[in-house]
């Protein structure tokens, strides 16, 4: 097991992410947040909490989104959903879909199709926390990246105990 | 976390984890149906049988759209415009069915445990959707479902199951399913309509006393009088069913609180309730038909096995 970003990196990036987030995005009243379950969850989390300290008056719109229903992979395995909460309407707005690995790009892949059954946005980006960049079988990639990394296919990258770790197959 | 079961033929042989993981997924389901697209893929390589062999409105609507829902794909039978009424045994309809690669098999059917001899028989999934006076078991699910939504909880709420016990397979599946779940059961309806040991076989109370039964409960399943399976009179008339059981708004004024009036429809208006009841602010009778629809969901998608890998003809 090797750590990719200790403690104190994770926070670096996520401080570091949310800057970038704010730099880009002047009109806060167009953007909608929304973090994929369940990784992305906790790294939006962090990352909103971050910009509503930047923007105290402003509201920041956040939501979780699950591909479960939506997984090209179902029939290997049902799996049980979590929760999906986007209560807010998503009809031209920007959205930025925040998730913590981005890997095949497959599950980047299910949350746009359920993005687009709420609604057509104006544009969708993405932000990552870790991206396996070499391993993409879909055409999507991250306008936000906390950190690329160069892994094998069978790794496994995940946070455990607010840090980053690959954990070798 | 998946289902300890291949089929739902009834809520008997179901574990309290399985109704805890249909309910919470009935709760996603239930997110989807609020959407602008209320519809998700989960189910578009998988197709589905609705078999029926008696009557049903709500039922068999609620199945259908829970499939489209899913977007599975759909075949509709009923028994009185197919084969079976040429002389066509159940089995070999089924099996003449599912030589068209048909995945699921949603059956209601007159007899009682049919569901249960097509799942020995057959290797598509079986979901019960009321059989004879046995179960009716995704009715069981979606008024659990209603309640914990309205309460907030299954375990301690008394529940009253009021009405036609002996000819309600509503009533055997709810209880069933609220003793798995710690709820608190009692029956309550005139003694020729409910069976003799009911108390020894299934832990419920029993009362002939409509106002201390309400006086009770928290929430009241109204059961609907069925003629149409009473071979002999067993009370006097409707009207004086309704005397002695209907609810009525008078009763529940008399009450101290503000129970839930529960009912799985149809109603018989003026008979078992009355129609201020039945329209009032305290029922949930609406919101059980919608709850139905993302129950069933749940159900279908849970069951929705993957293909085994070695023979991808078996579901």
């Amino acid at each position: 097991m090797q750590v990719l970003l200790s403690s104190q990196q994770l926070s670096d990036t996520v401080n570091q992410l949310a800057g970038q987030l704010n730099k880009s995005h002047p009109d806060m009243n167009e953007v909608v947040f929304v973090g994929i379950q369940q990784g992305g969850v906790v790294v939006g989390n962090h990352i909103i909490s971050k910009i509503r300290e930047m923007n105290p008056s402003r509201k920041i719109q956040y939501g979780q989104l699950d591909i479960t229903f939506y997984r090209d992979d179902i029939r290997k395995e049902i799996l049980t959903p979590d929760t999906m909460n986007l209560p807010f309407a998503i009809e031209n707005k920007t959205i930025v879909l925040i998730d913590d690995v981005l890997f095949t790009g497959r599950t980047i892949k299910a949350a746009l199709d359920v993005l687009l059954d709420y609604g057509r946005p104006a544009k969708v980006e993405l932000c990552v926390l870790i991206d396996r960049k070499e391993h993409r079988q879909f055409p999507i990639q991250a306008d936000f990246v906390g950190l690329t990394v160069t892994t094998n296919k069978t790794d496994k990258v995940k946070l455990v105990n607010k840090e980053v770790v690959l954990i070798t197959q | 976390m998946q289902l300890s079961t291949r089929h739902l033929l009834g809520i008997k042989n179901l574990t309290p984890q399985d109704i805890s993981l249909i309910l919470s997924t009935a709760v996603q389901f239930k997110e989807v149906l609020q959407r602008p697209v209320k519809k998700v893929p989960s189910l578009r390589d998988v197709t589905i049988v609705n078999l029926f062999y008696e009557n049903s409105t709500r039922t068999r609507f609620s199945f259908e759209l829970a499939e489209k829902r899913l977007s599975a794909d759909i075949i509709n039978f009923s028994a009185s415009t197919s084969s079976a009424s040429k002389g066509e045994t159940l089995l070999d309809t089924v099996n003449n069915i599912l030589s068209m690669k048909v995945d699921m098999v949603v059956m209601r059917h007159h007899a009682s445990g049919a569901p249960h001899f097509l799942a020995q028989h057959i290797p598509a999934a079986i979901i019960n959707a009321g059989d004879g006076v046995n179960e009716h078991p995704t009715q069981g699910l979606l008024d659990a479902f209603s309640i914990k939504e309205k309460t907030g909880k299954l375990k301690g709420i008394k529940v009253a199951i009021i009405g036609d016990i002996m000819h309600s397979r509503v009533a055997q599946s709810n209880i069933y399913l609220l003793k798995k779940m710690g709820a608190l059961v009692t029956v309550c309806g005139p003694p020729t309509l409910i069976p003799k040991y009911i108390h020894e076989a299934m832990g419920v109370e029993v009362s002939y006393n409509l106002k201390e039964t309400l006086d009770w409960c928290d929430v009241a399943n109204v059961l609907r009088i069925q003629l149409e399976r009473q071979n002999q009179v067993l009370f006097s008339s409707l009207r004086e069913y309704s005397l002695a059981y209907g609810i009525n708004r008078k009763i529940l004024d008399s009450l101290h609180k503000e129970i839930v009036i529960m009912h799985p429809g149809p109603i018989n208006r003026g008979v078992e309730i009355d129609s201020d009841v039945a329209d009032s602010k305290q029922s949930i009778i609406l919101q059980q038909v919608e709850n139905g629809v993302a129950v069933r969901m749940a159900v279908l998608y849970l069951l929705s096995k993957p293909p085994n890998p070695e023979n991808p003809q078996t579901p």
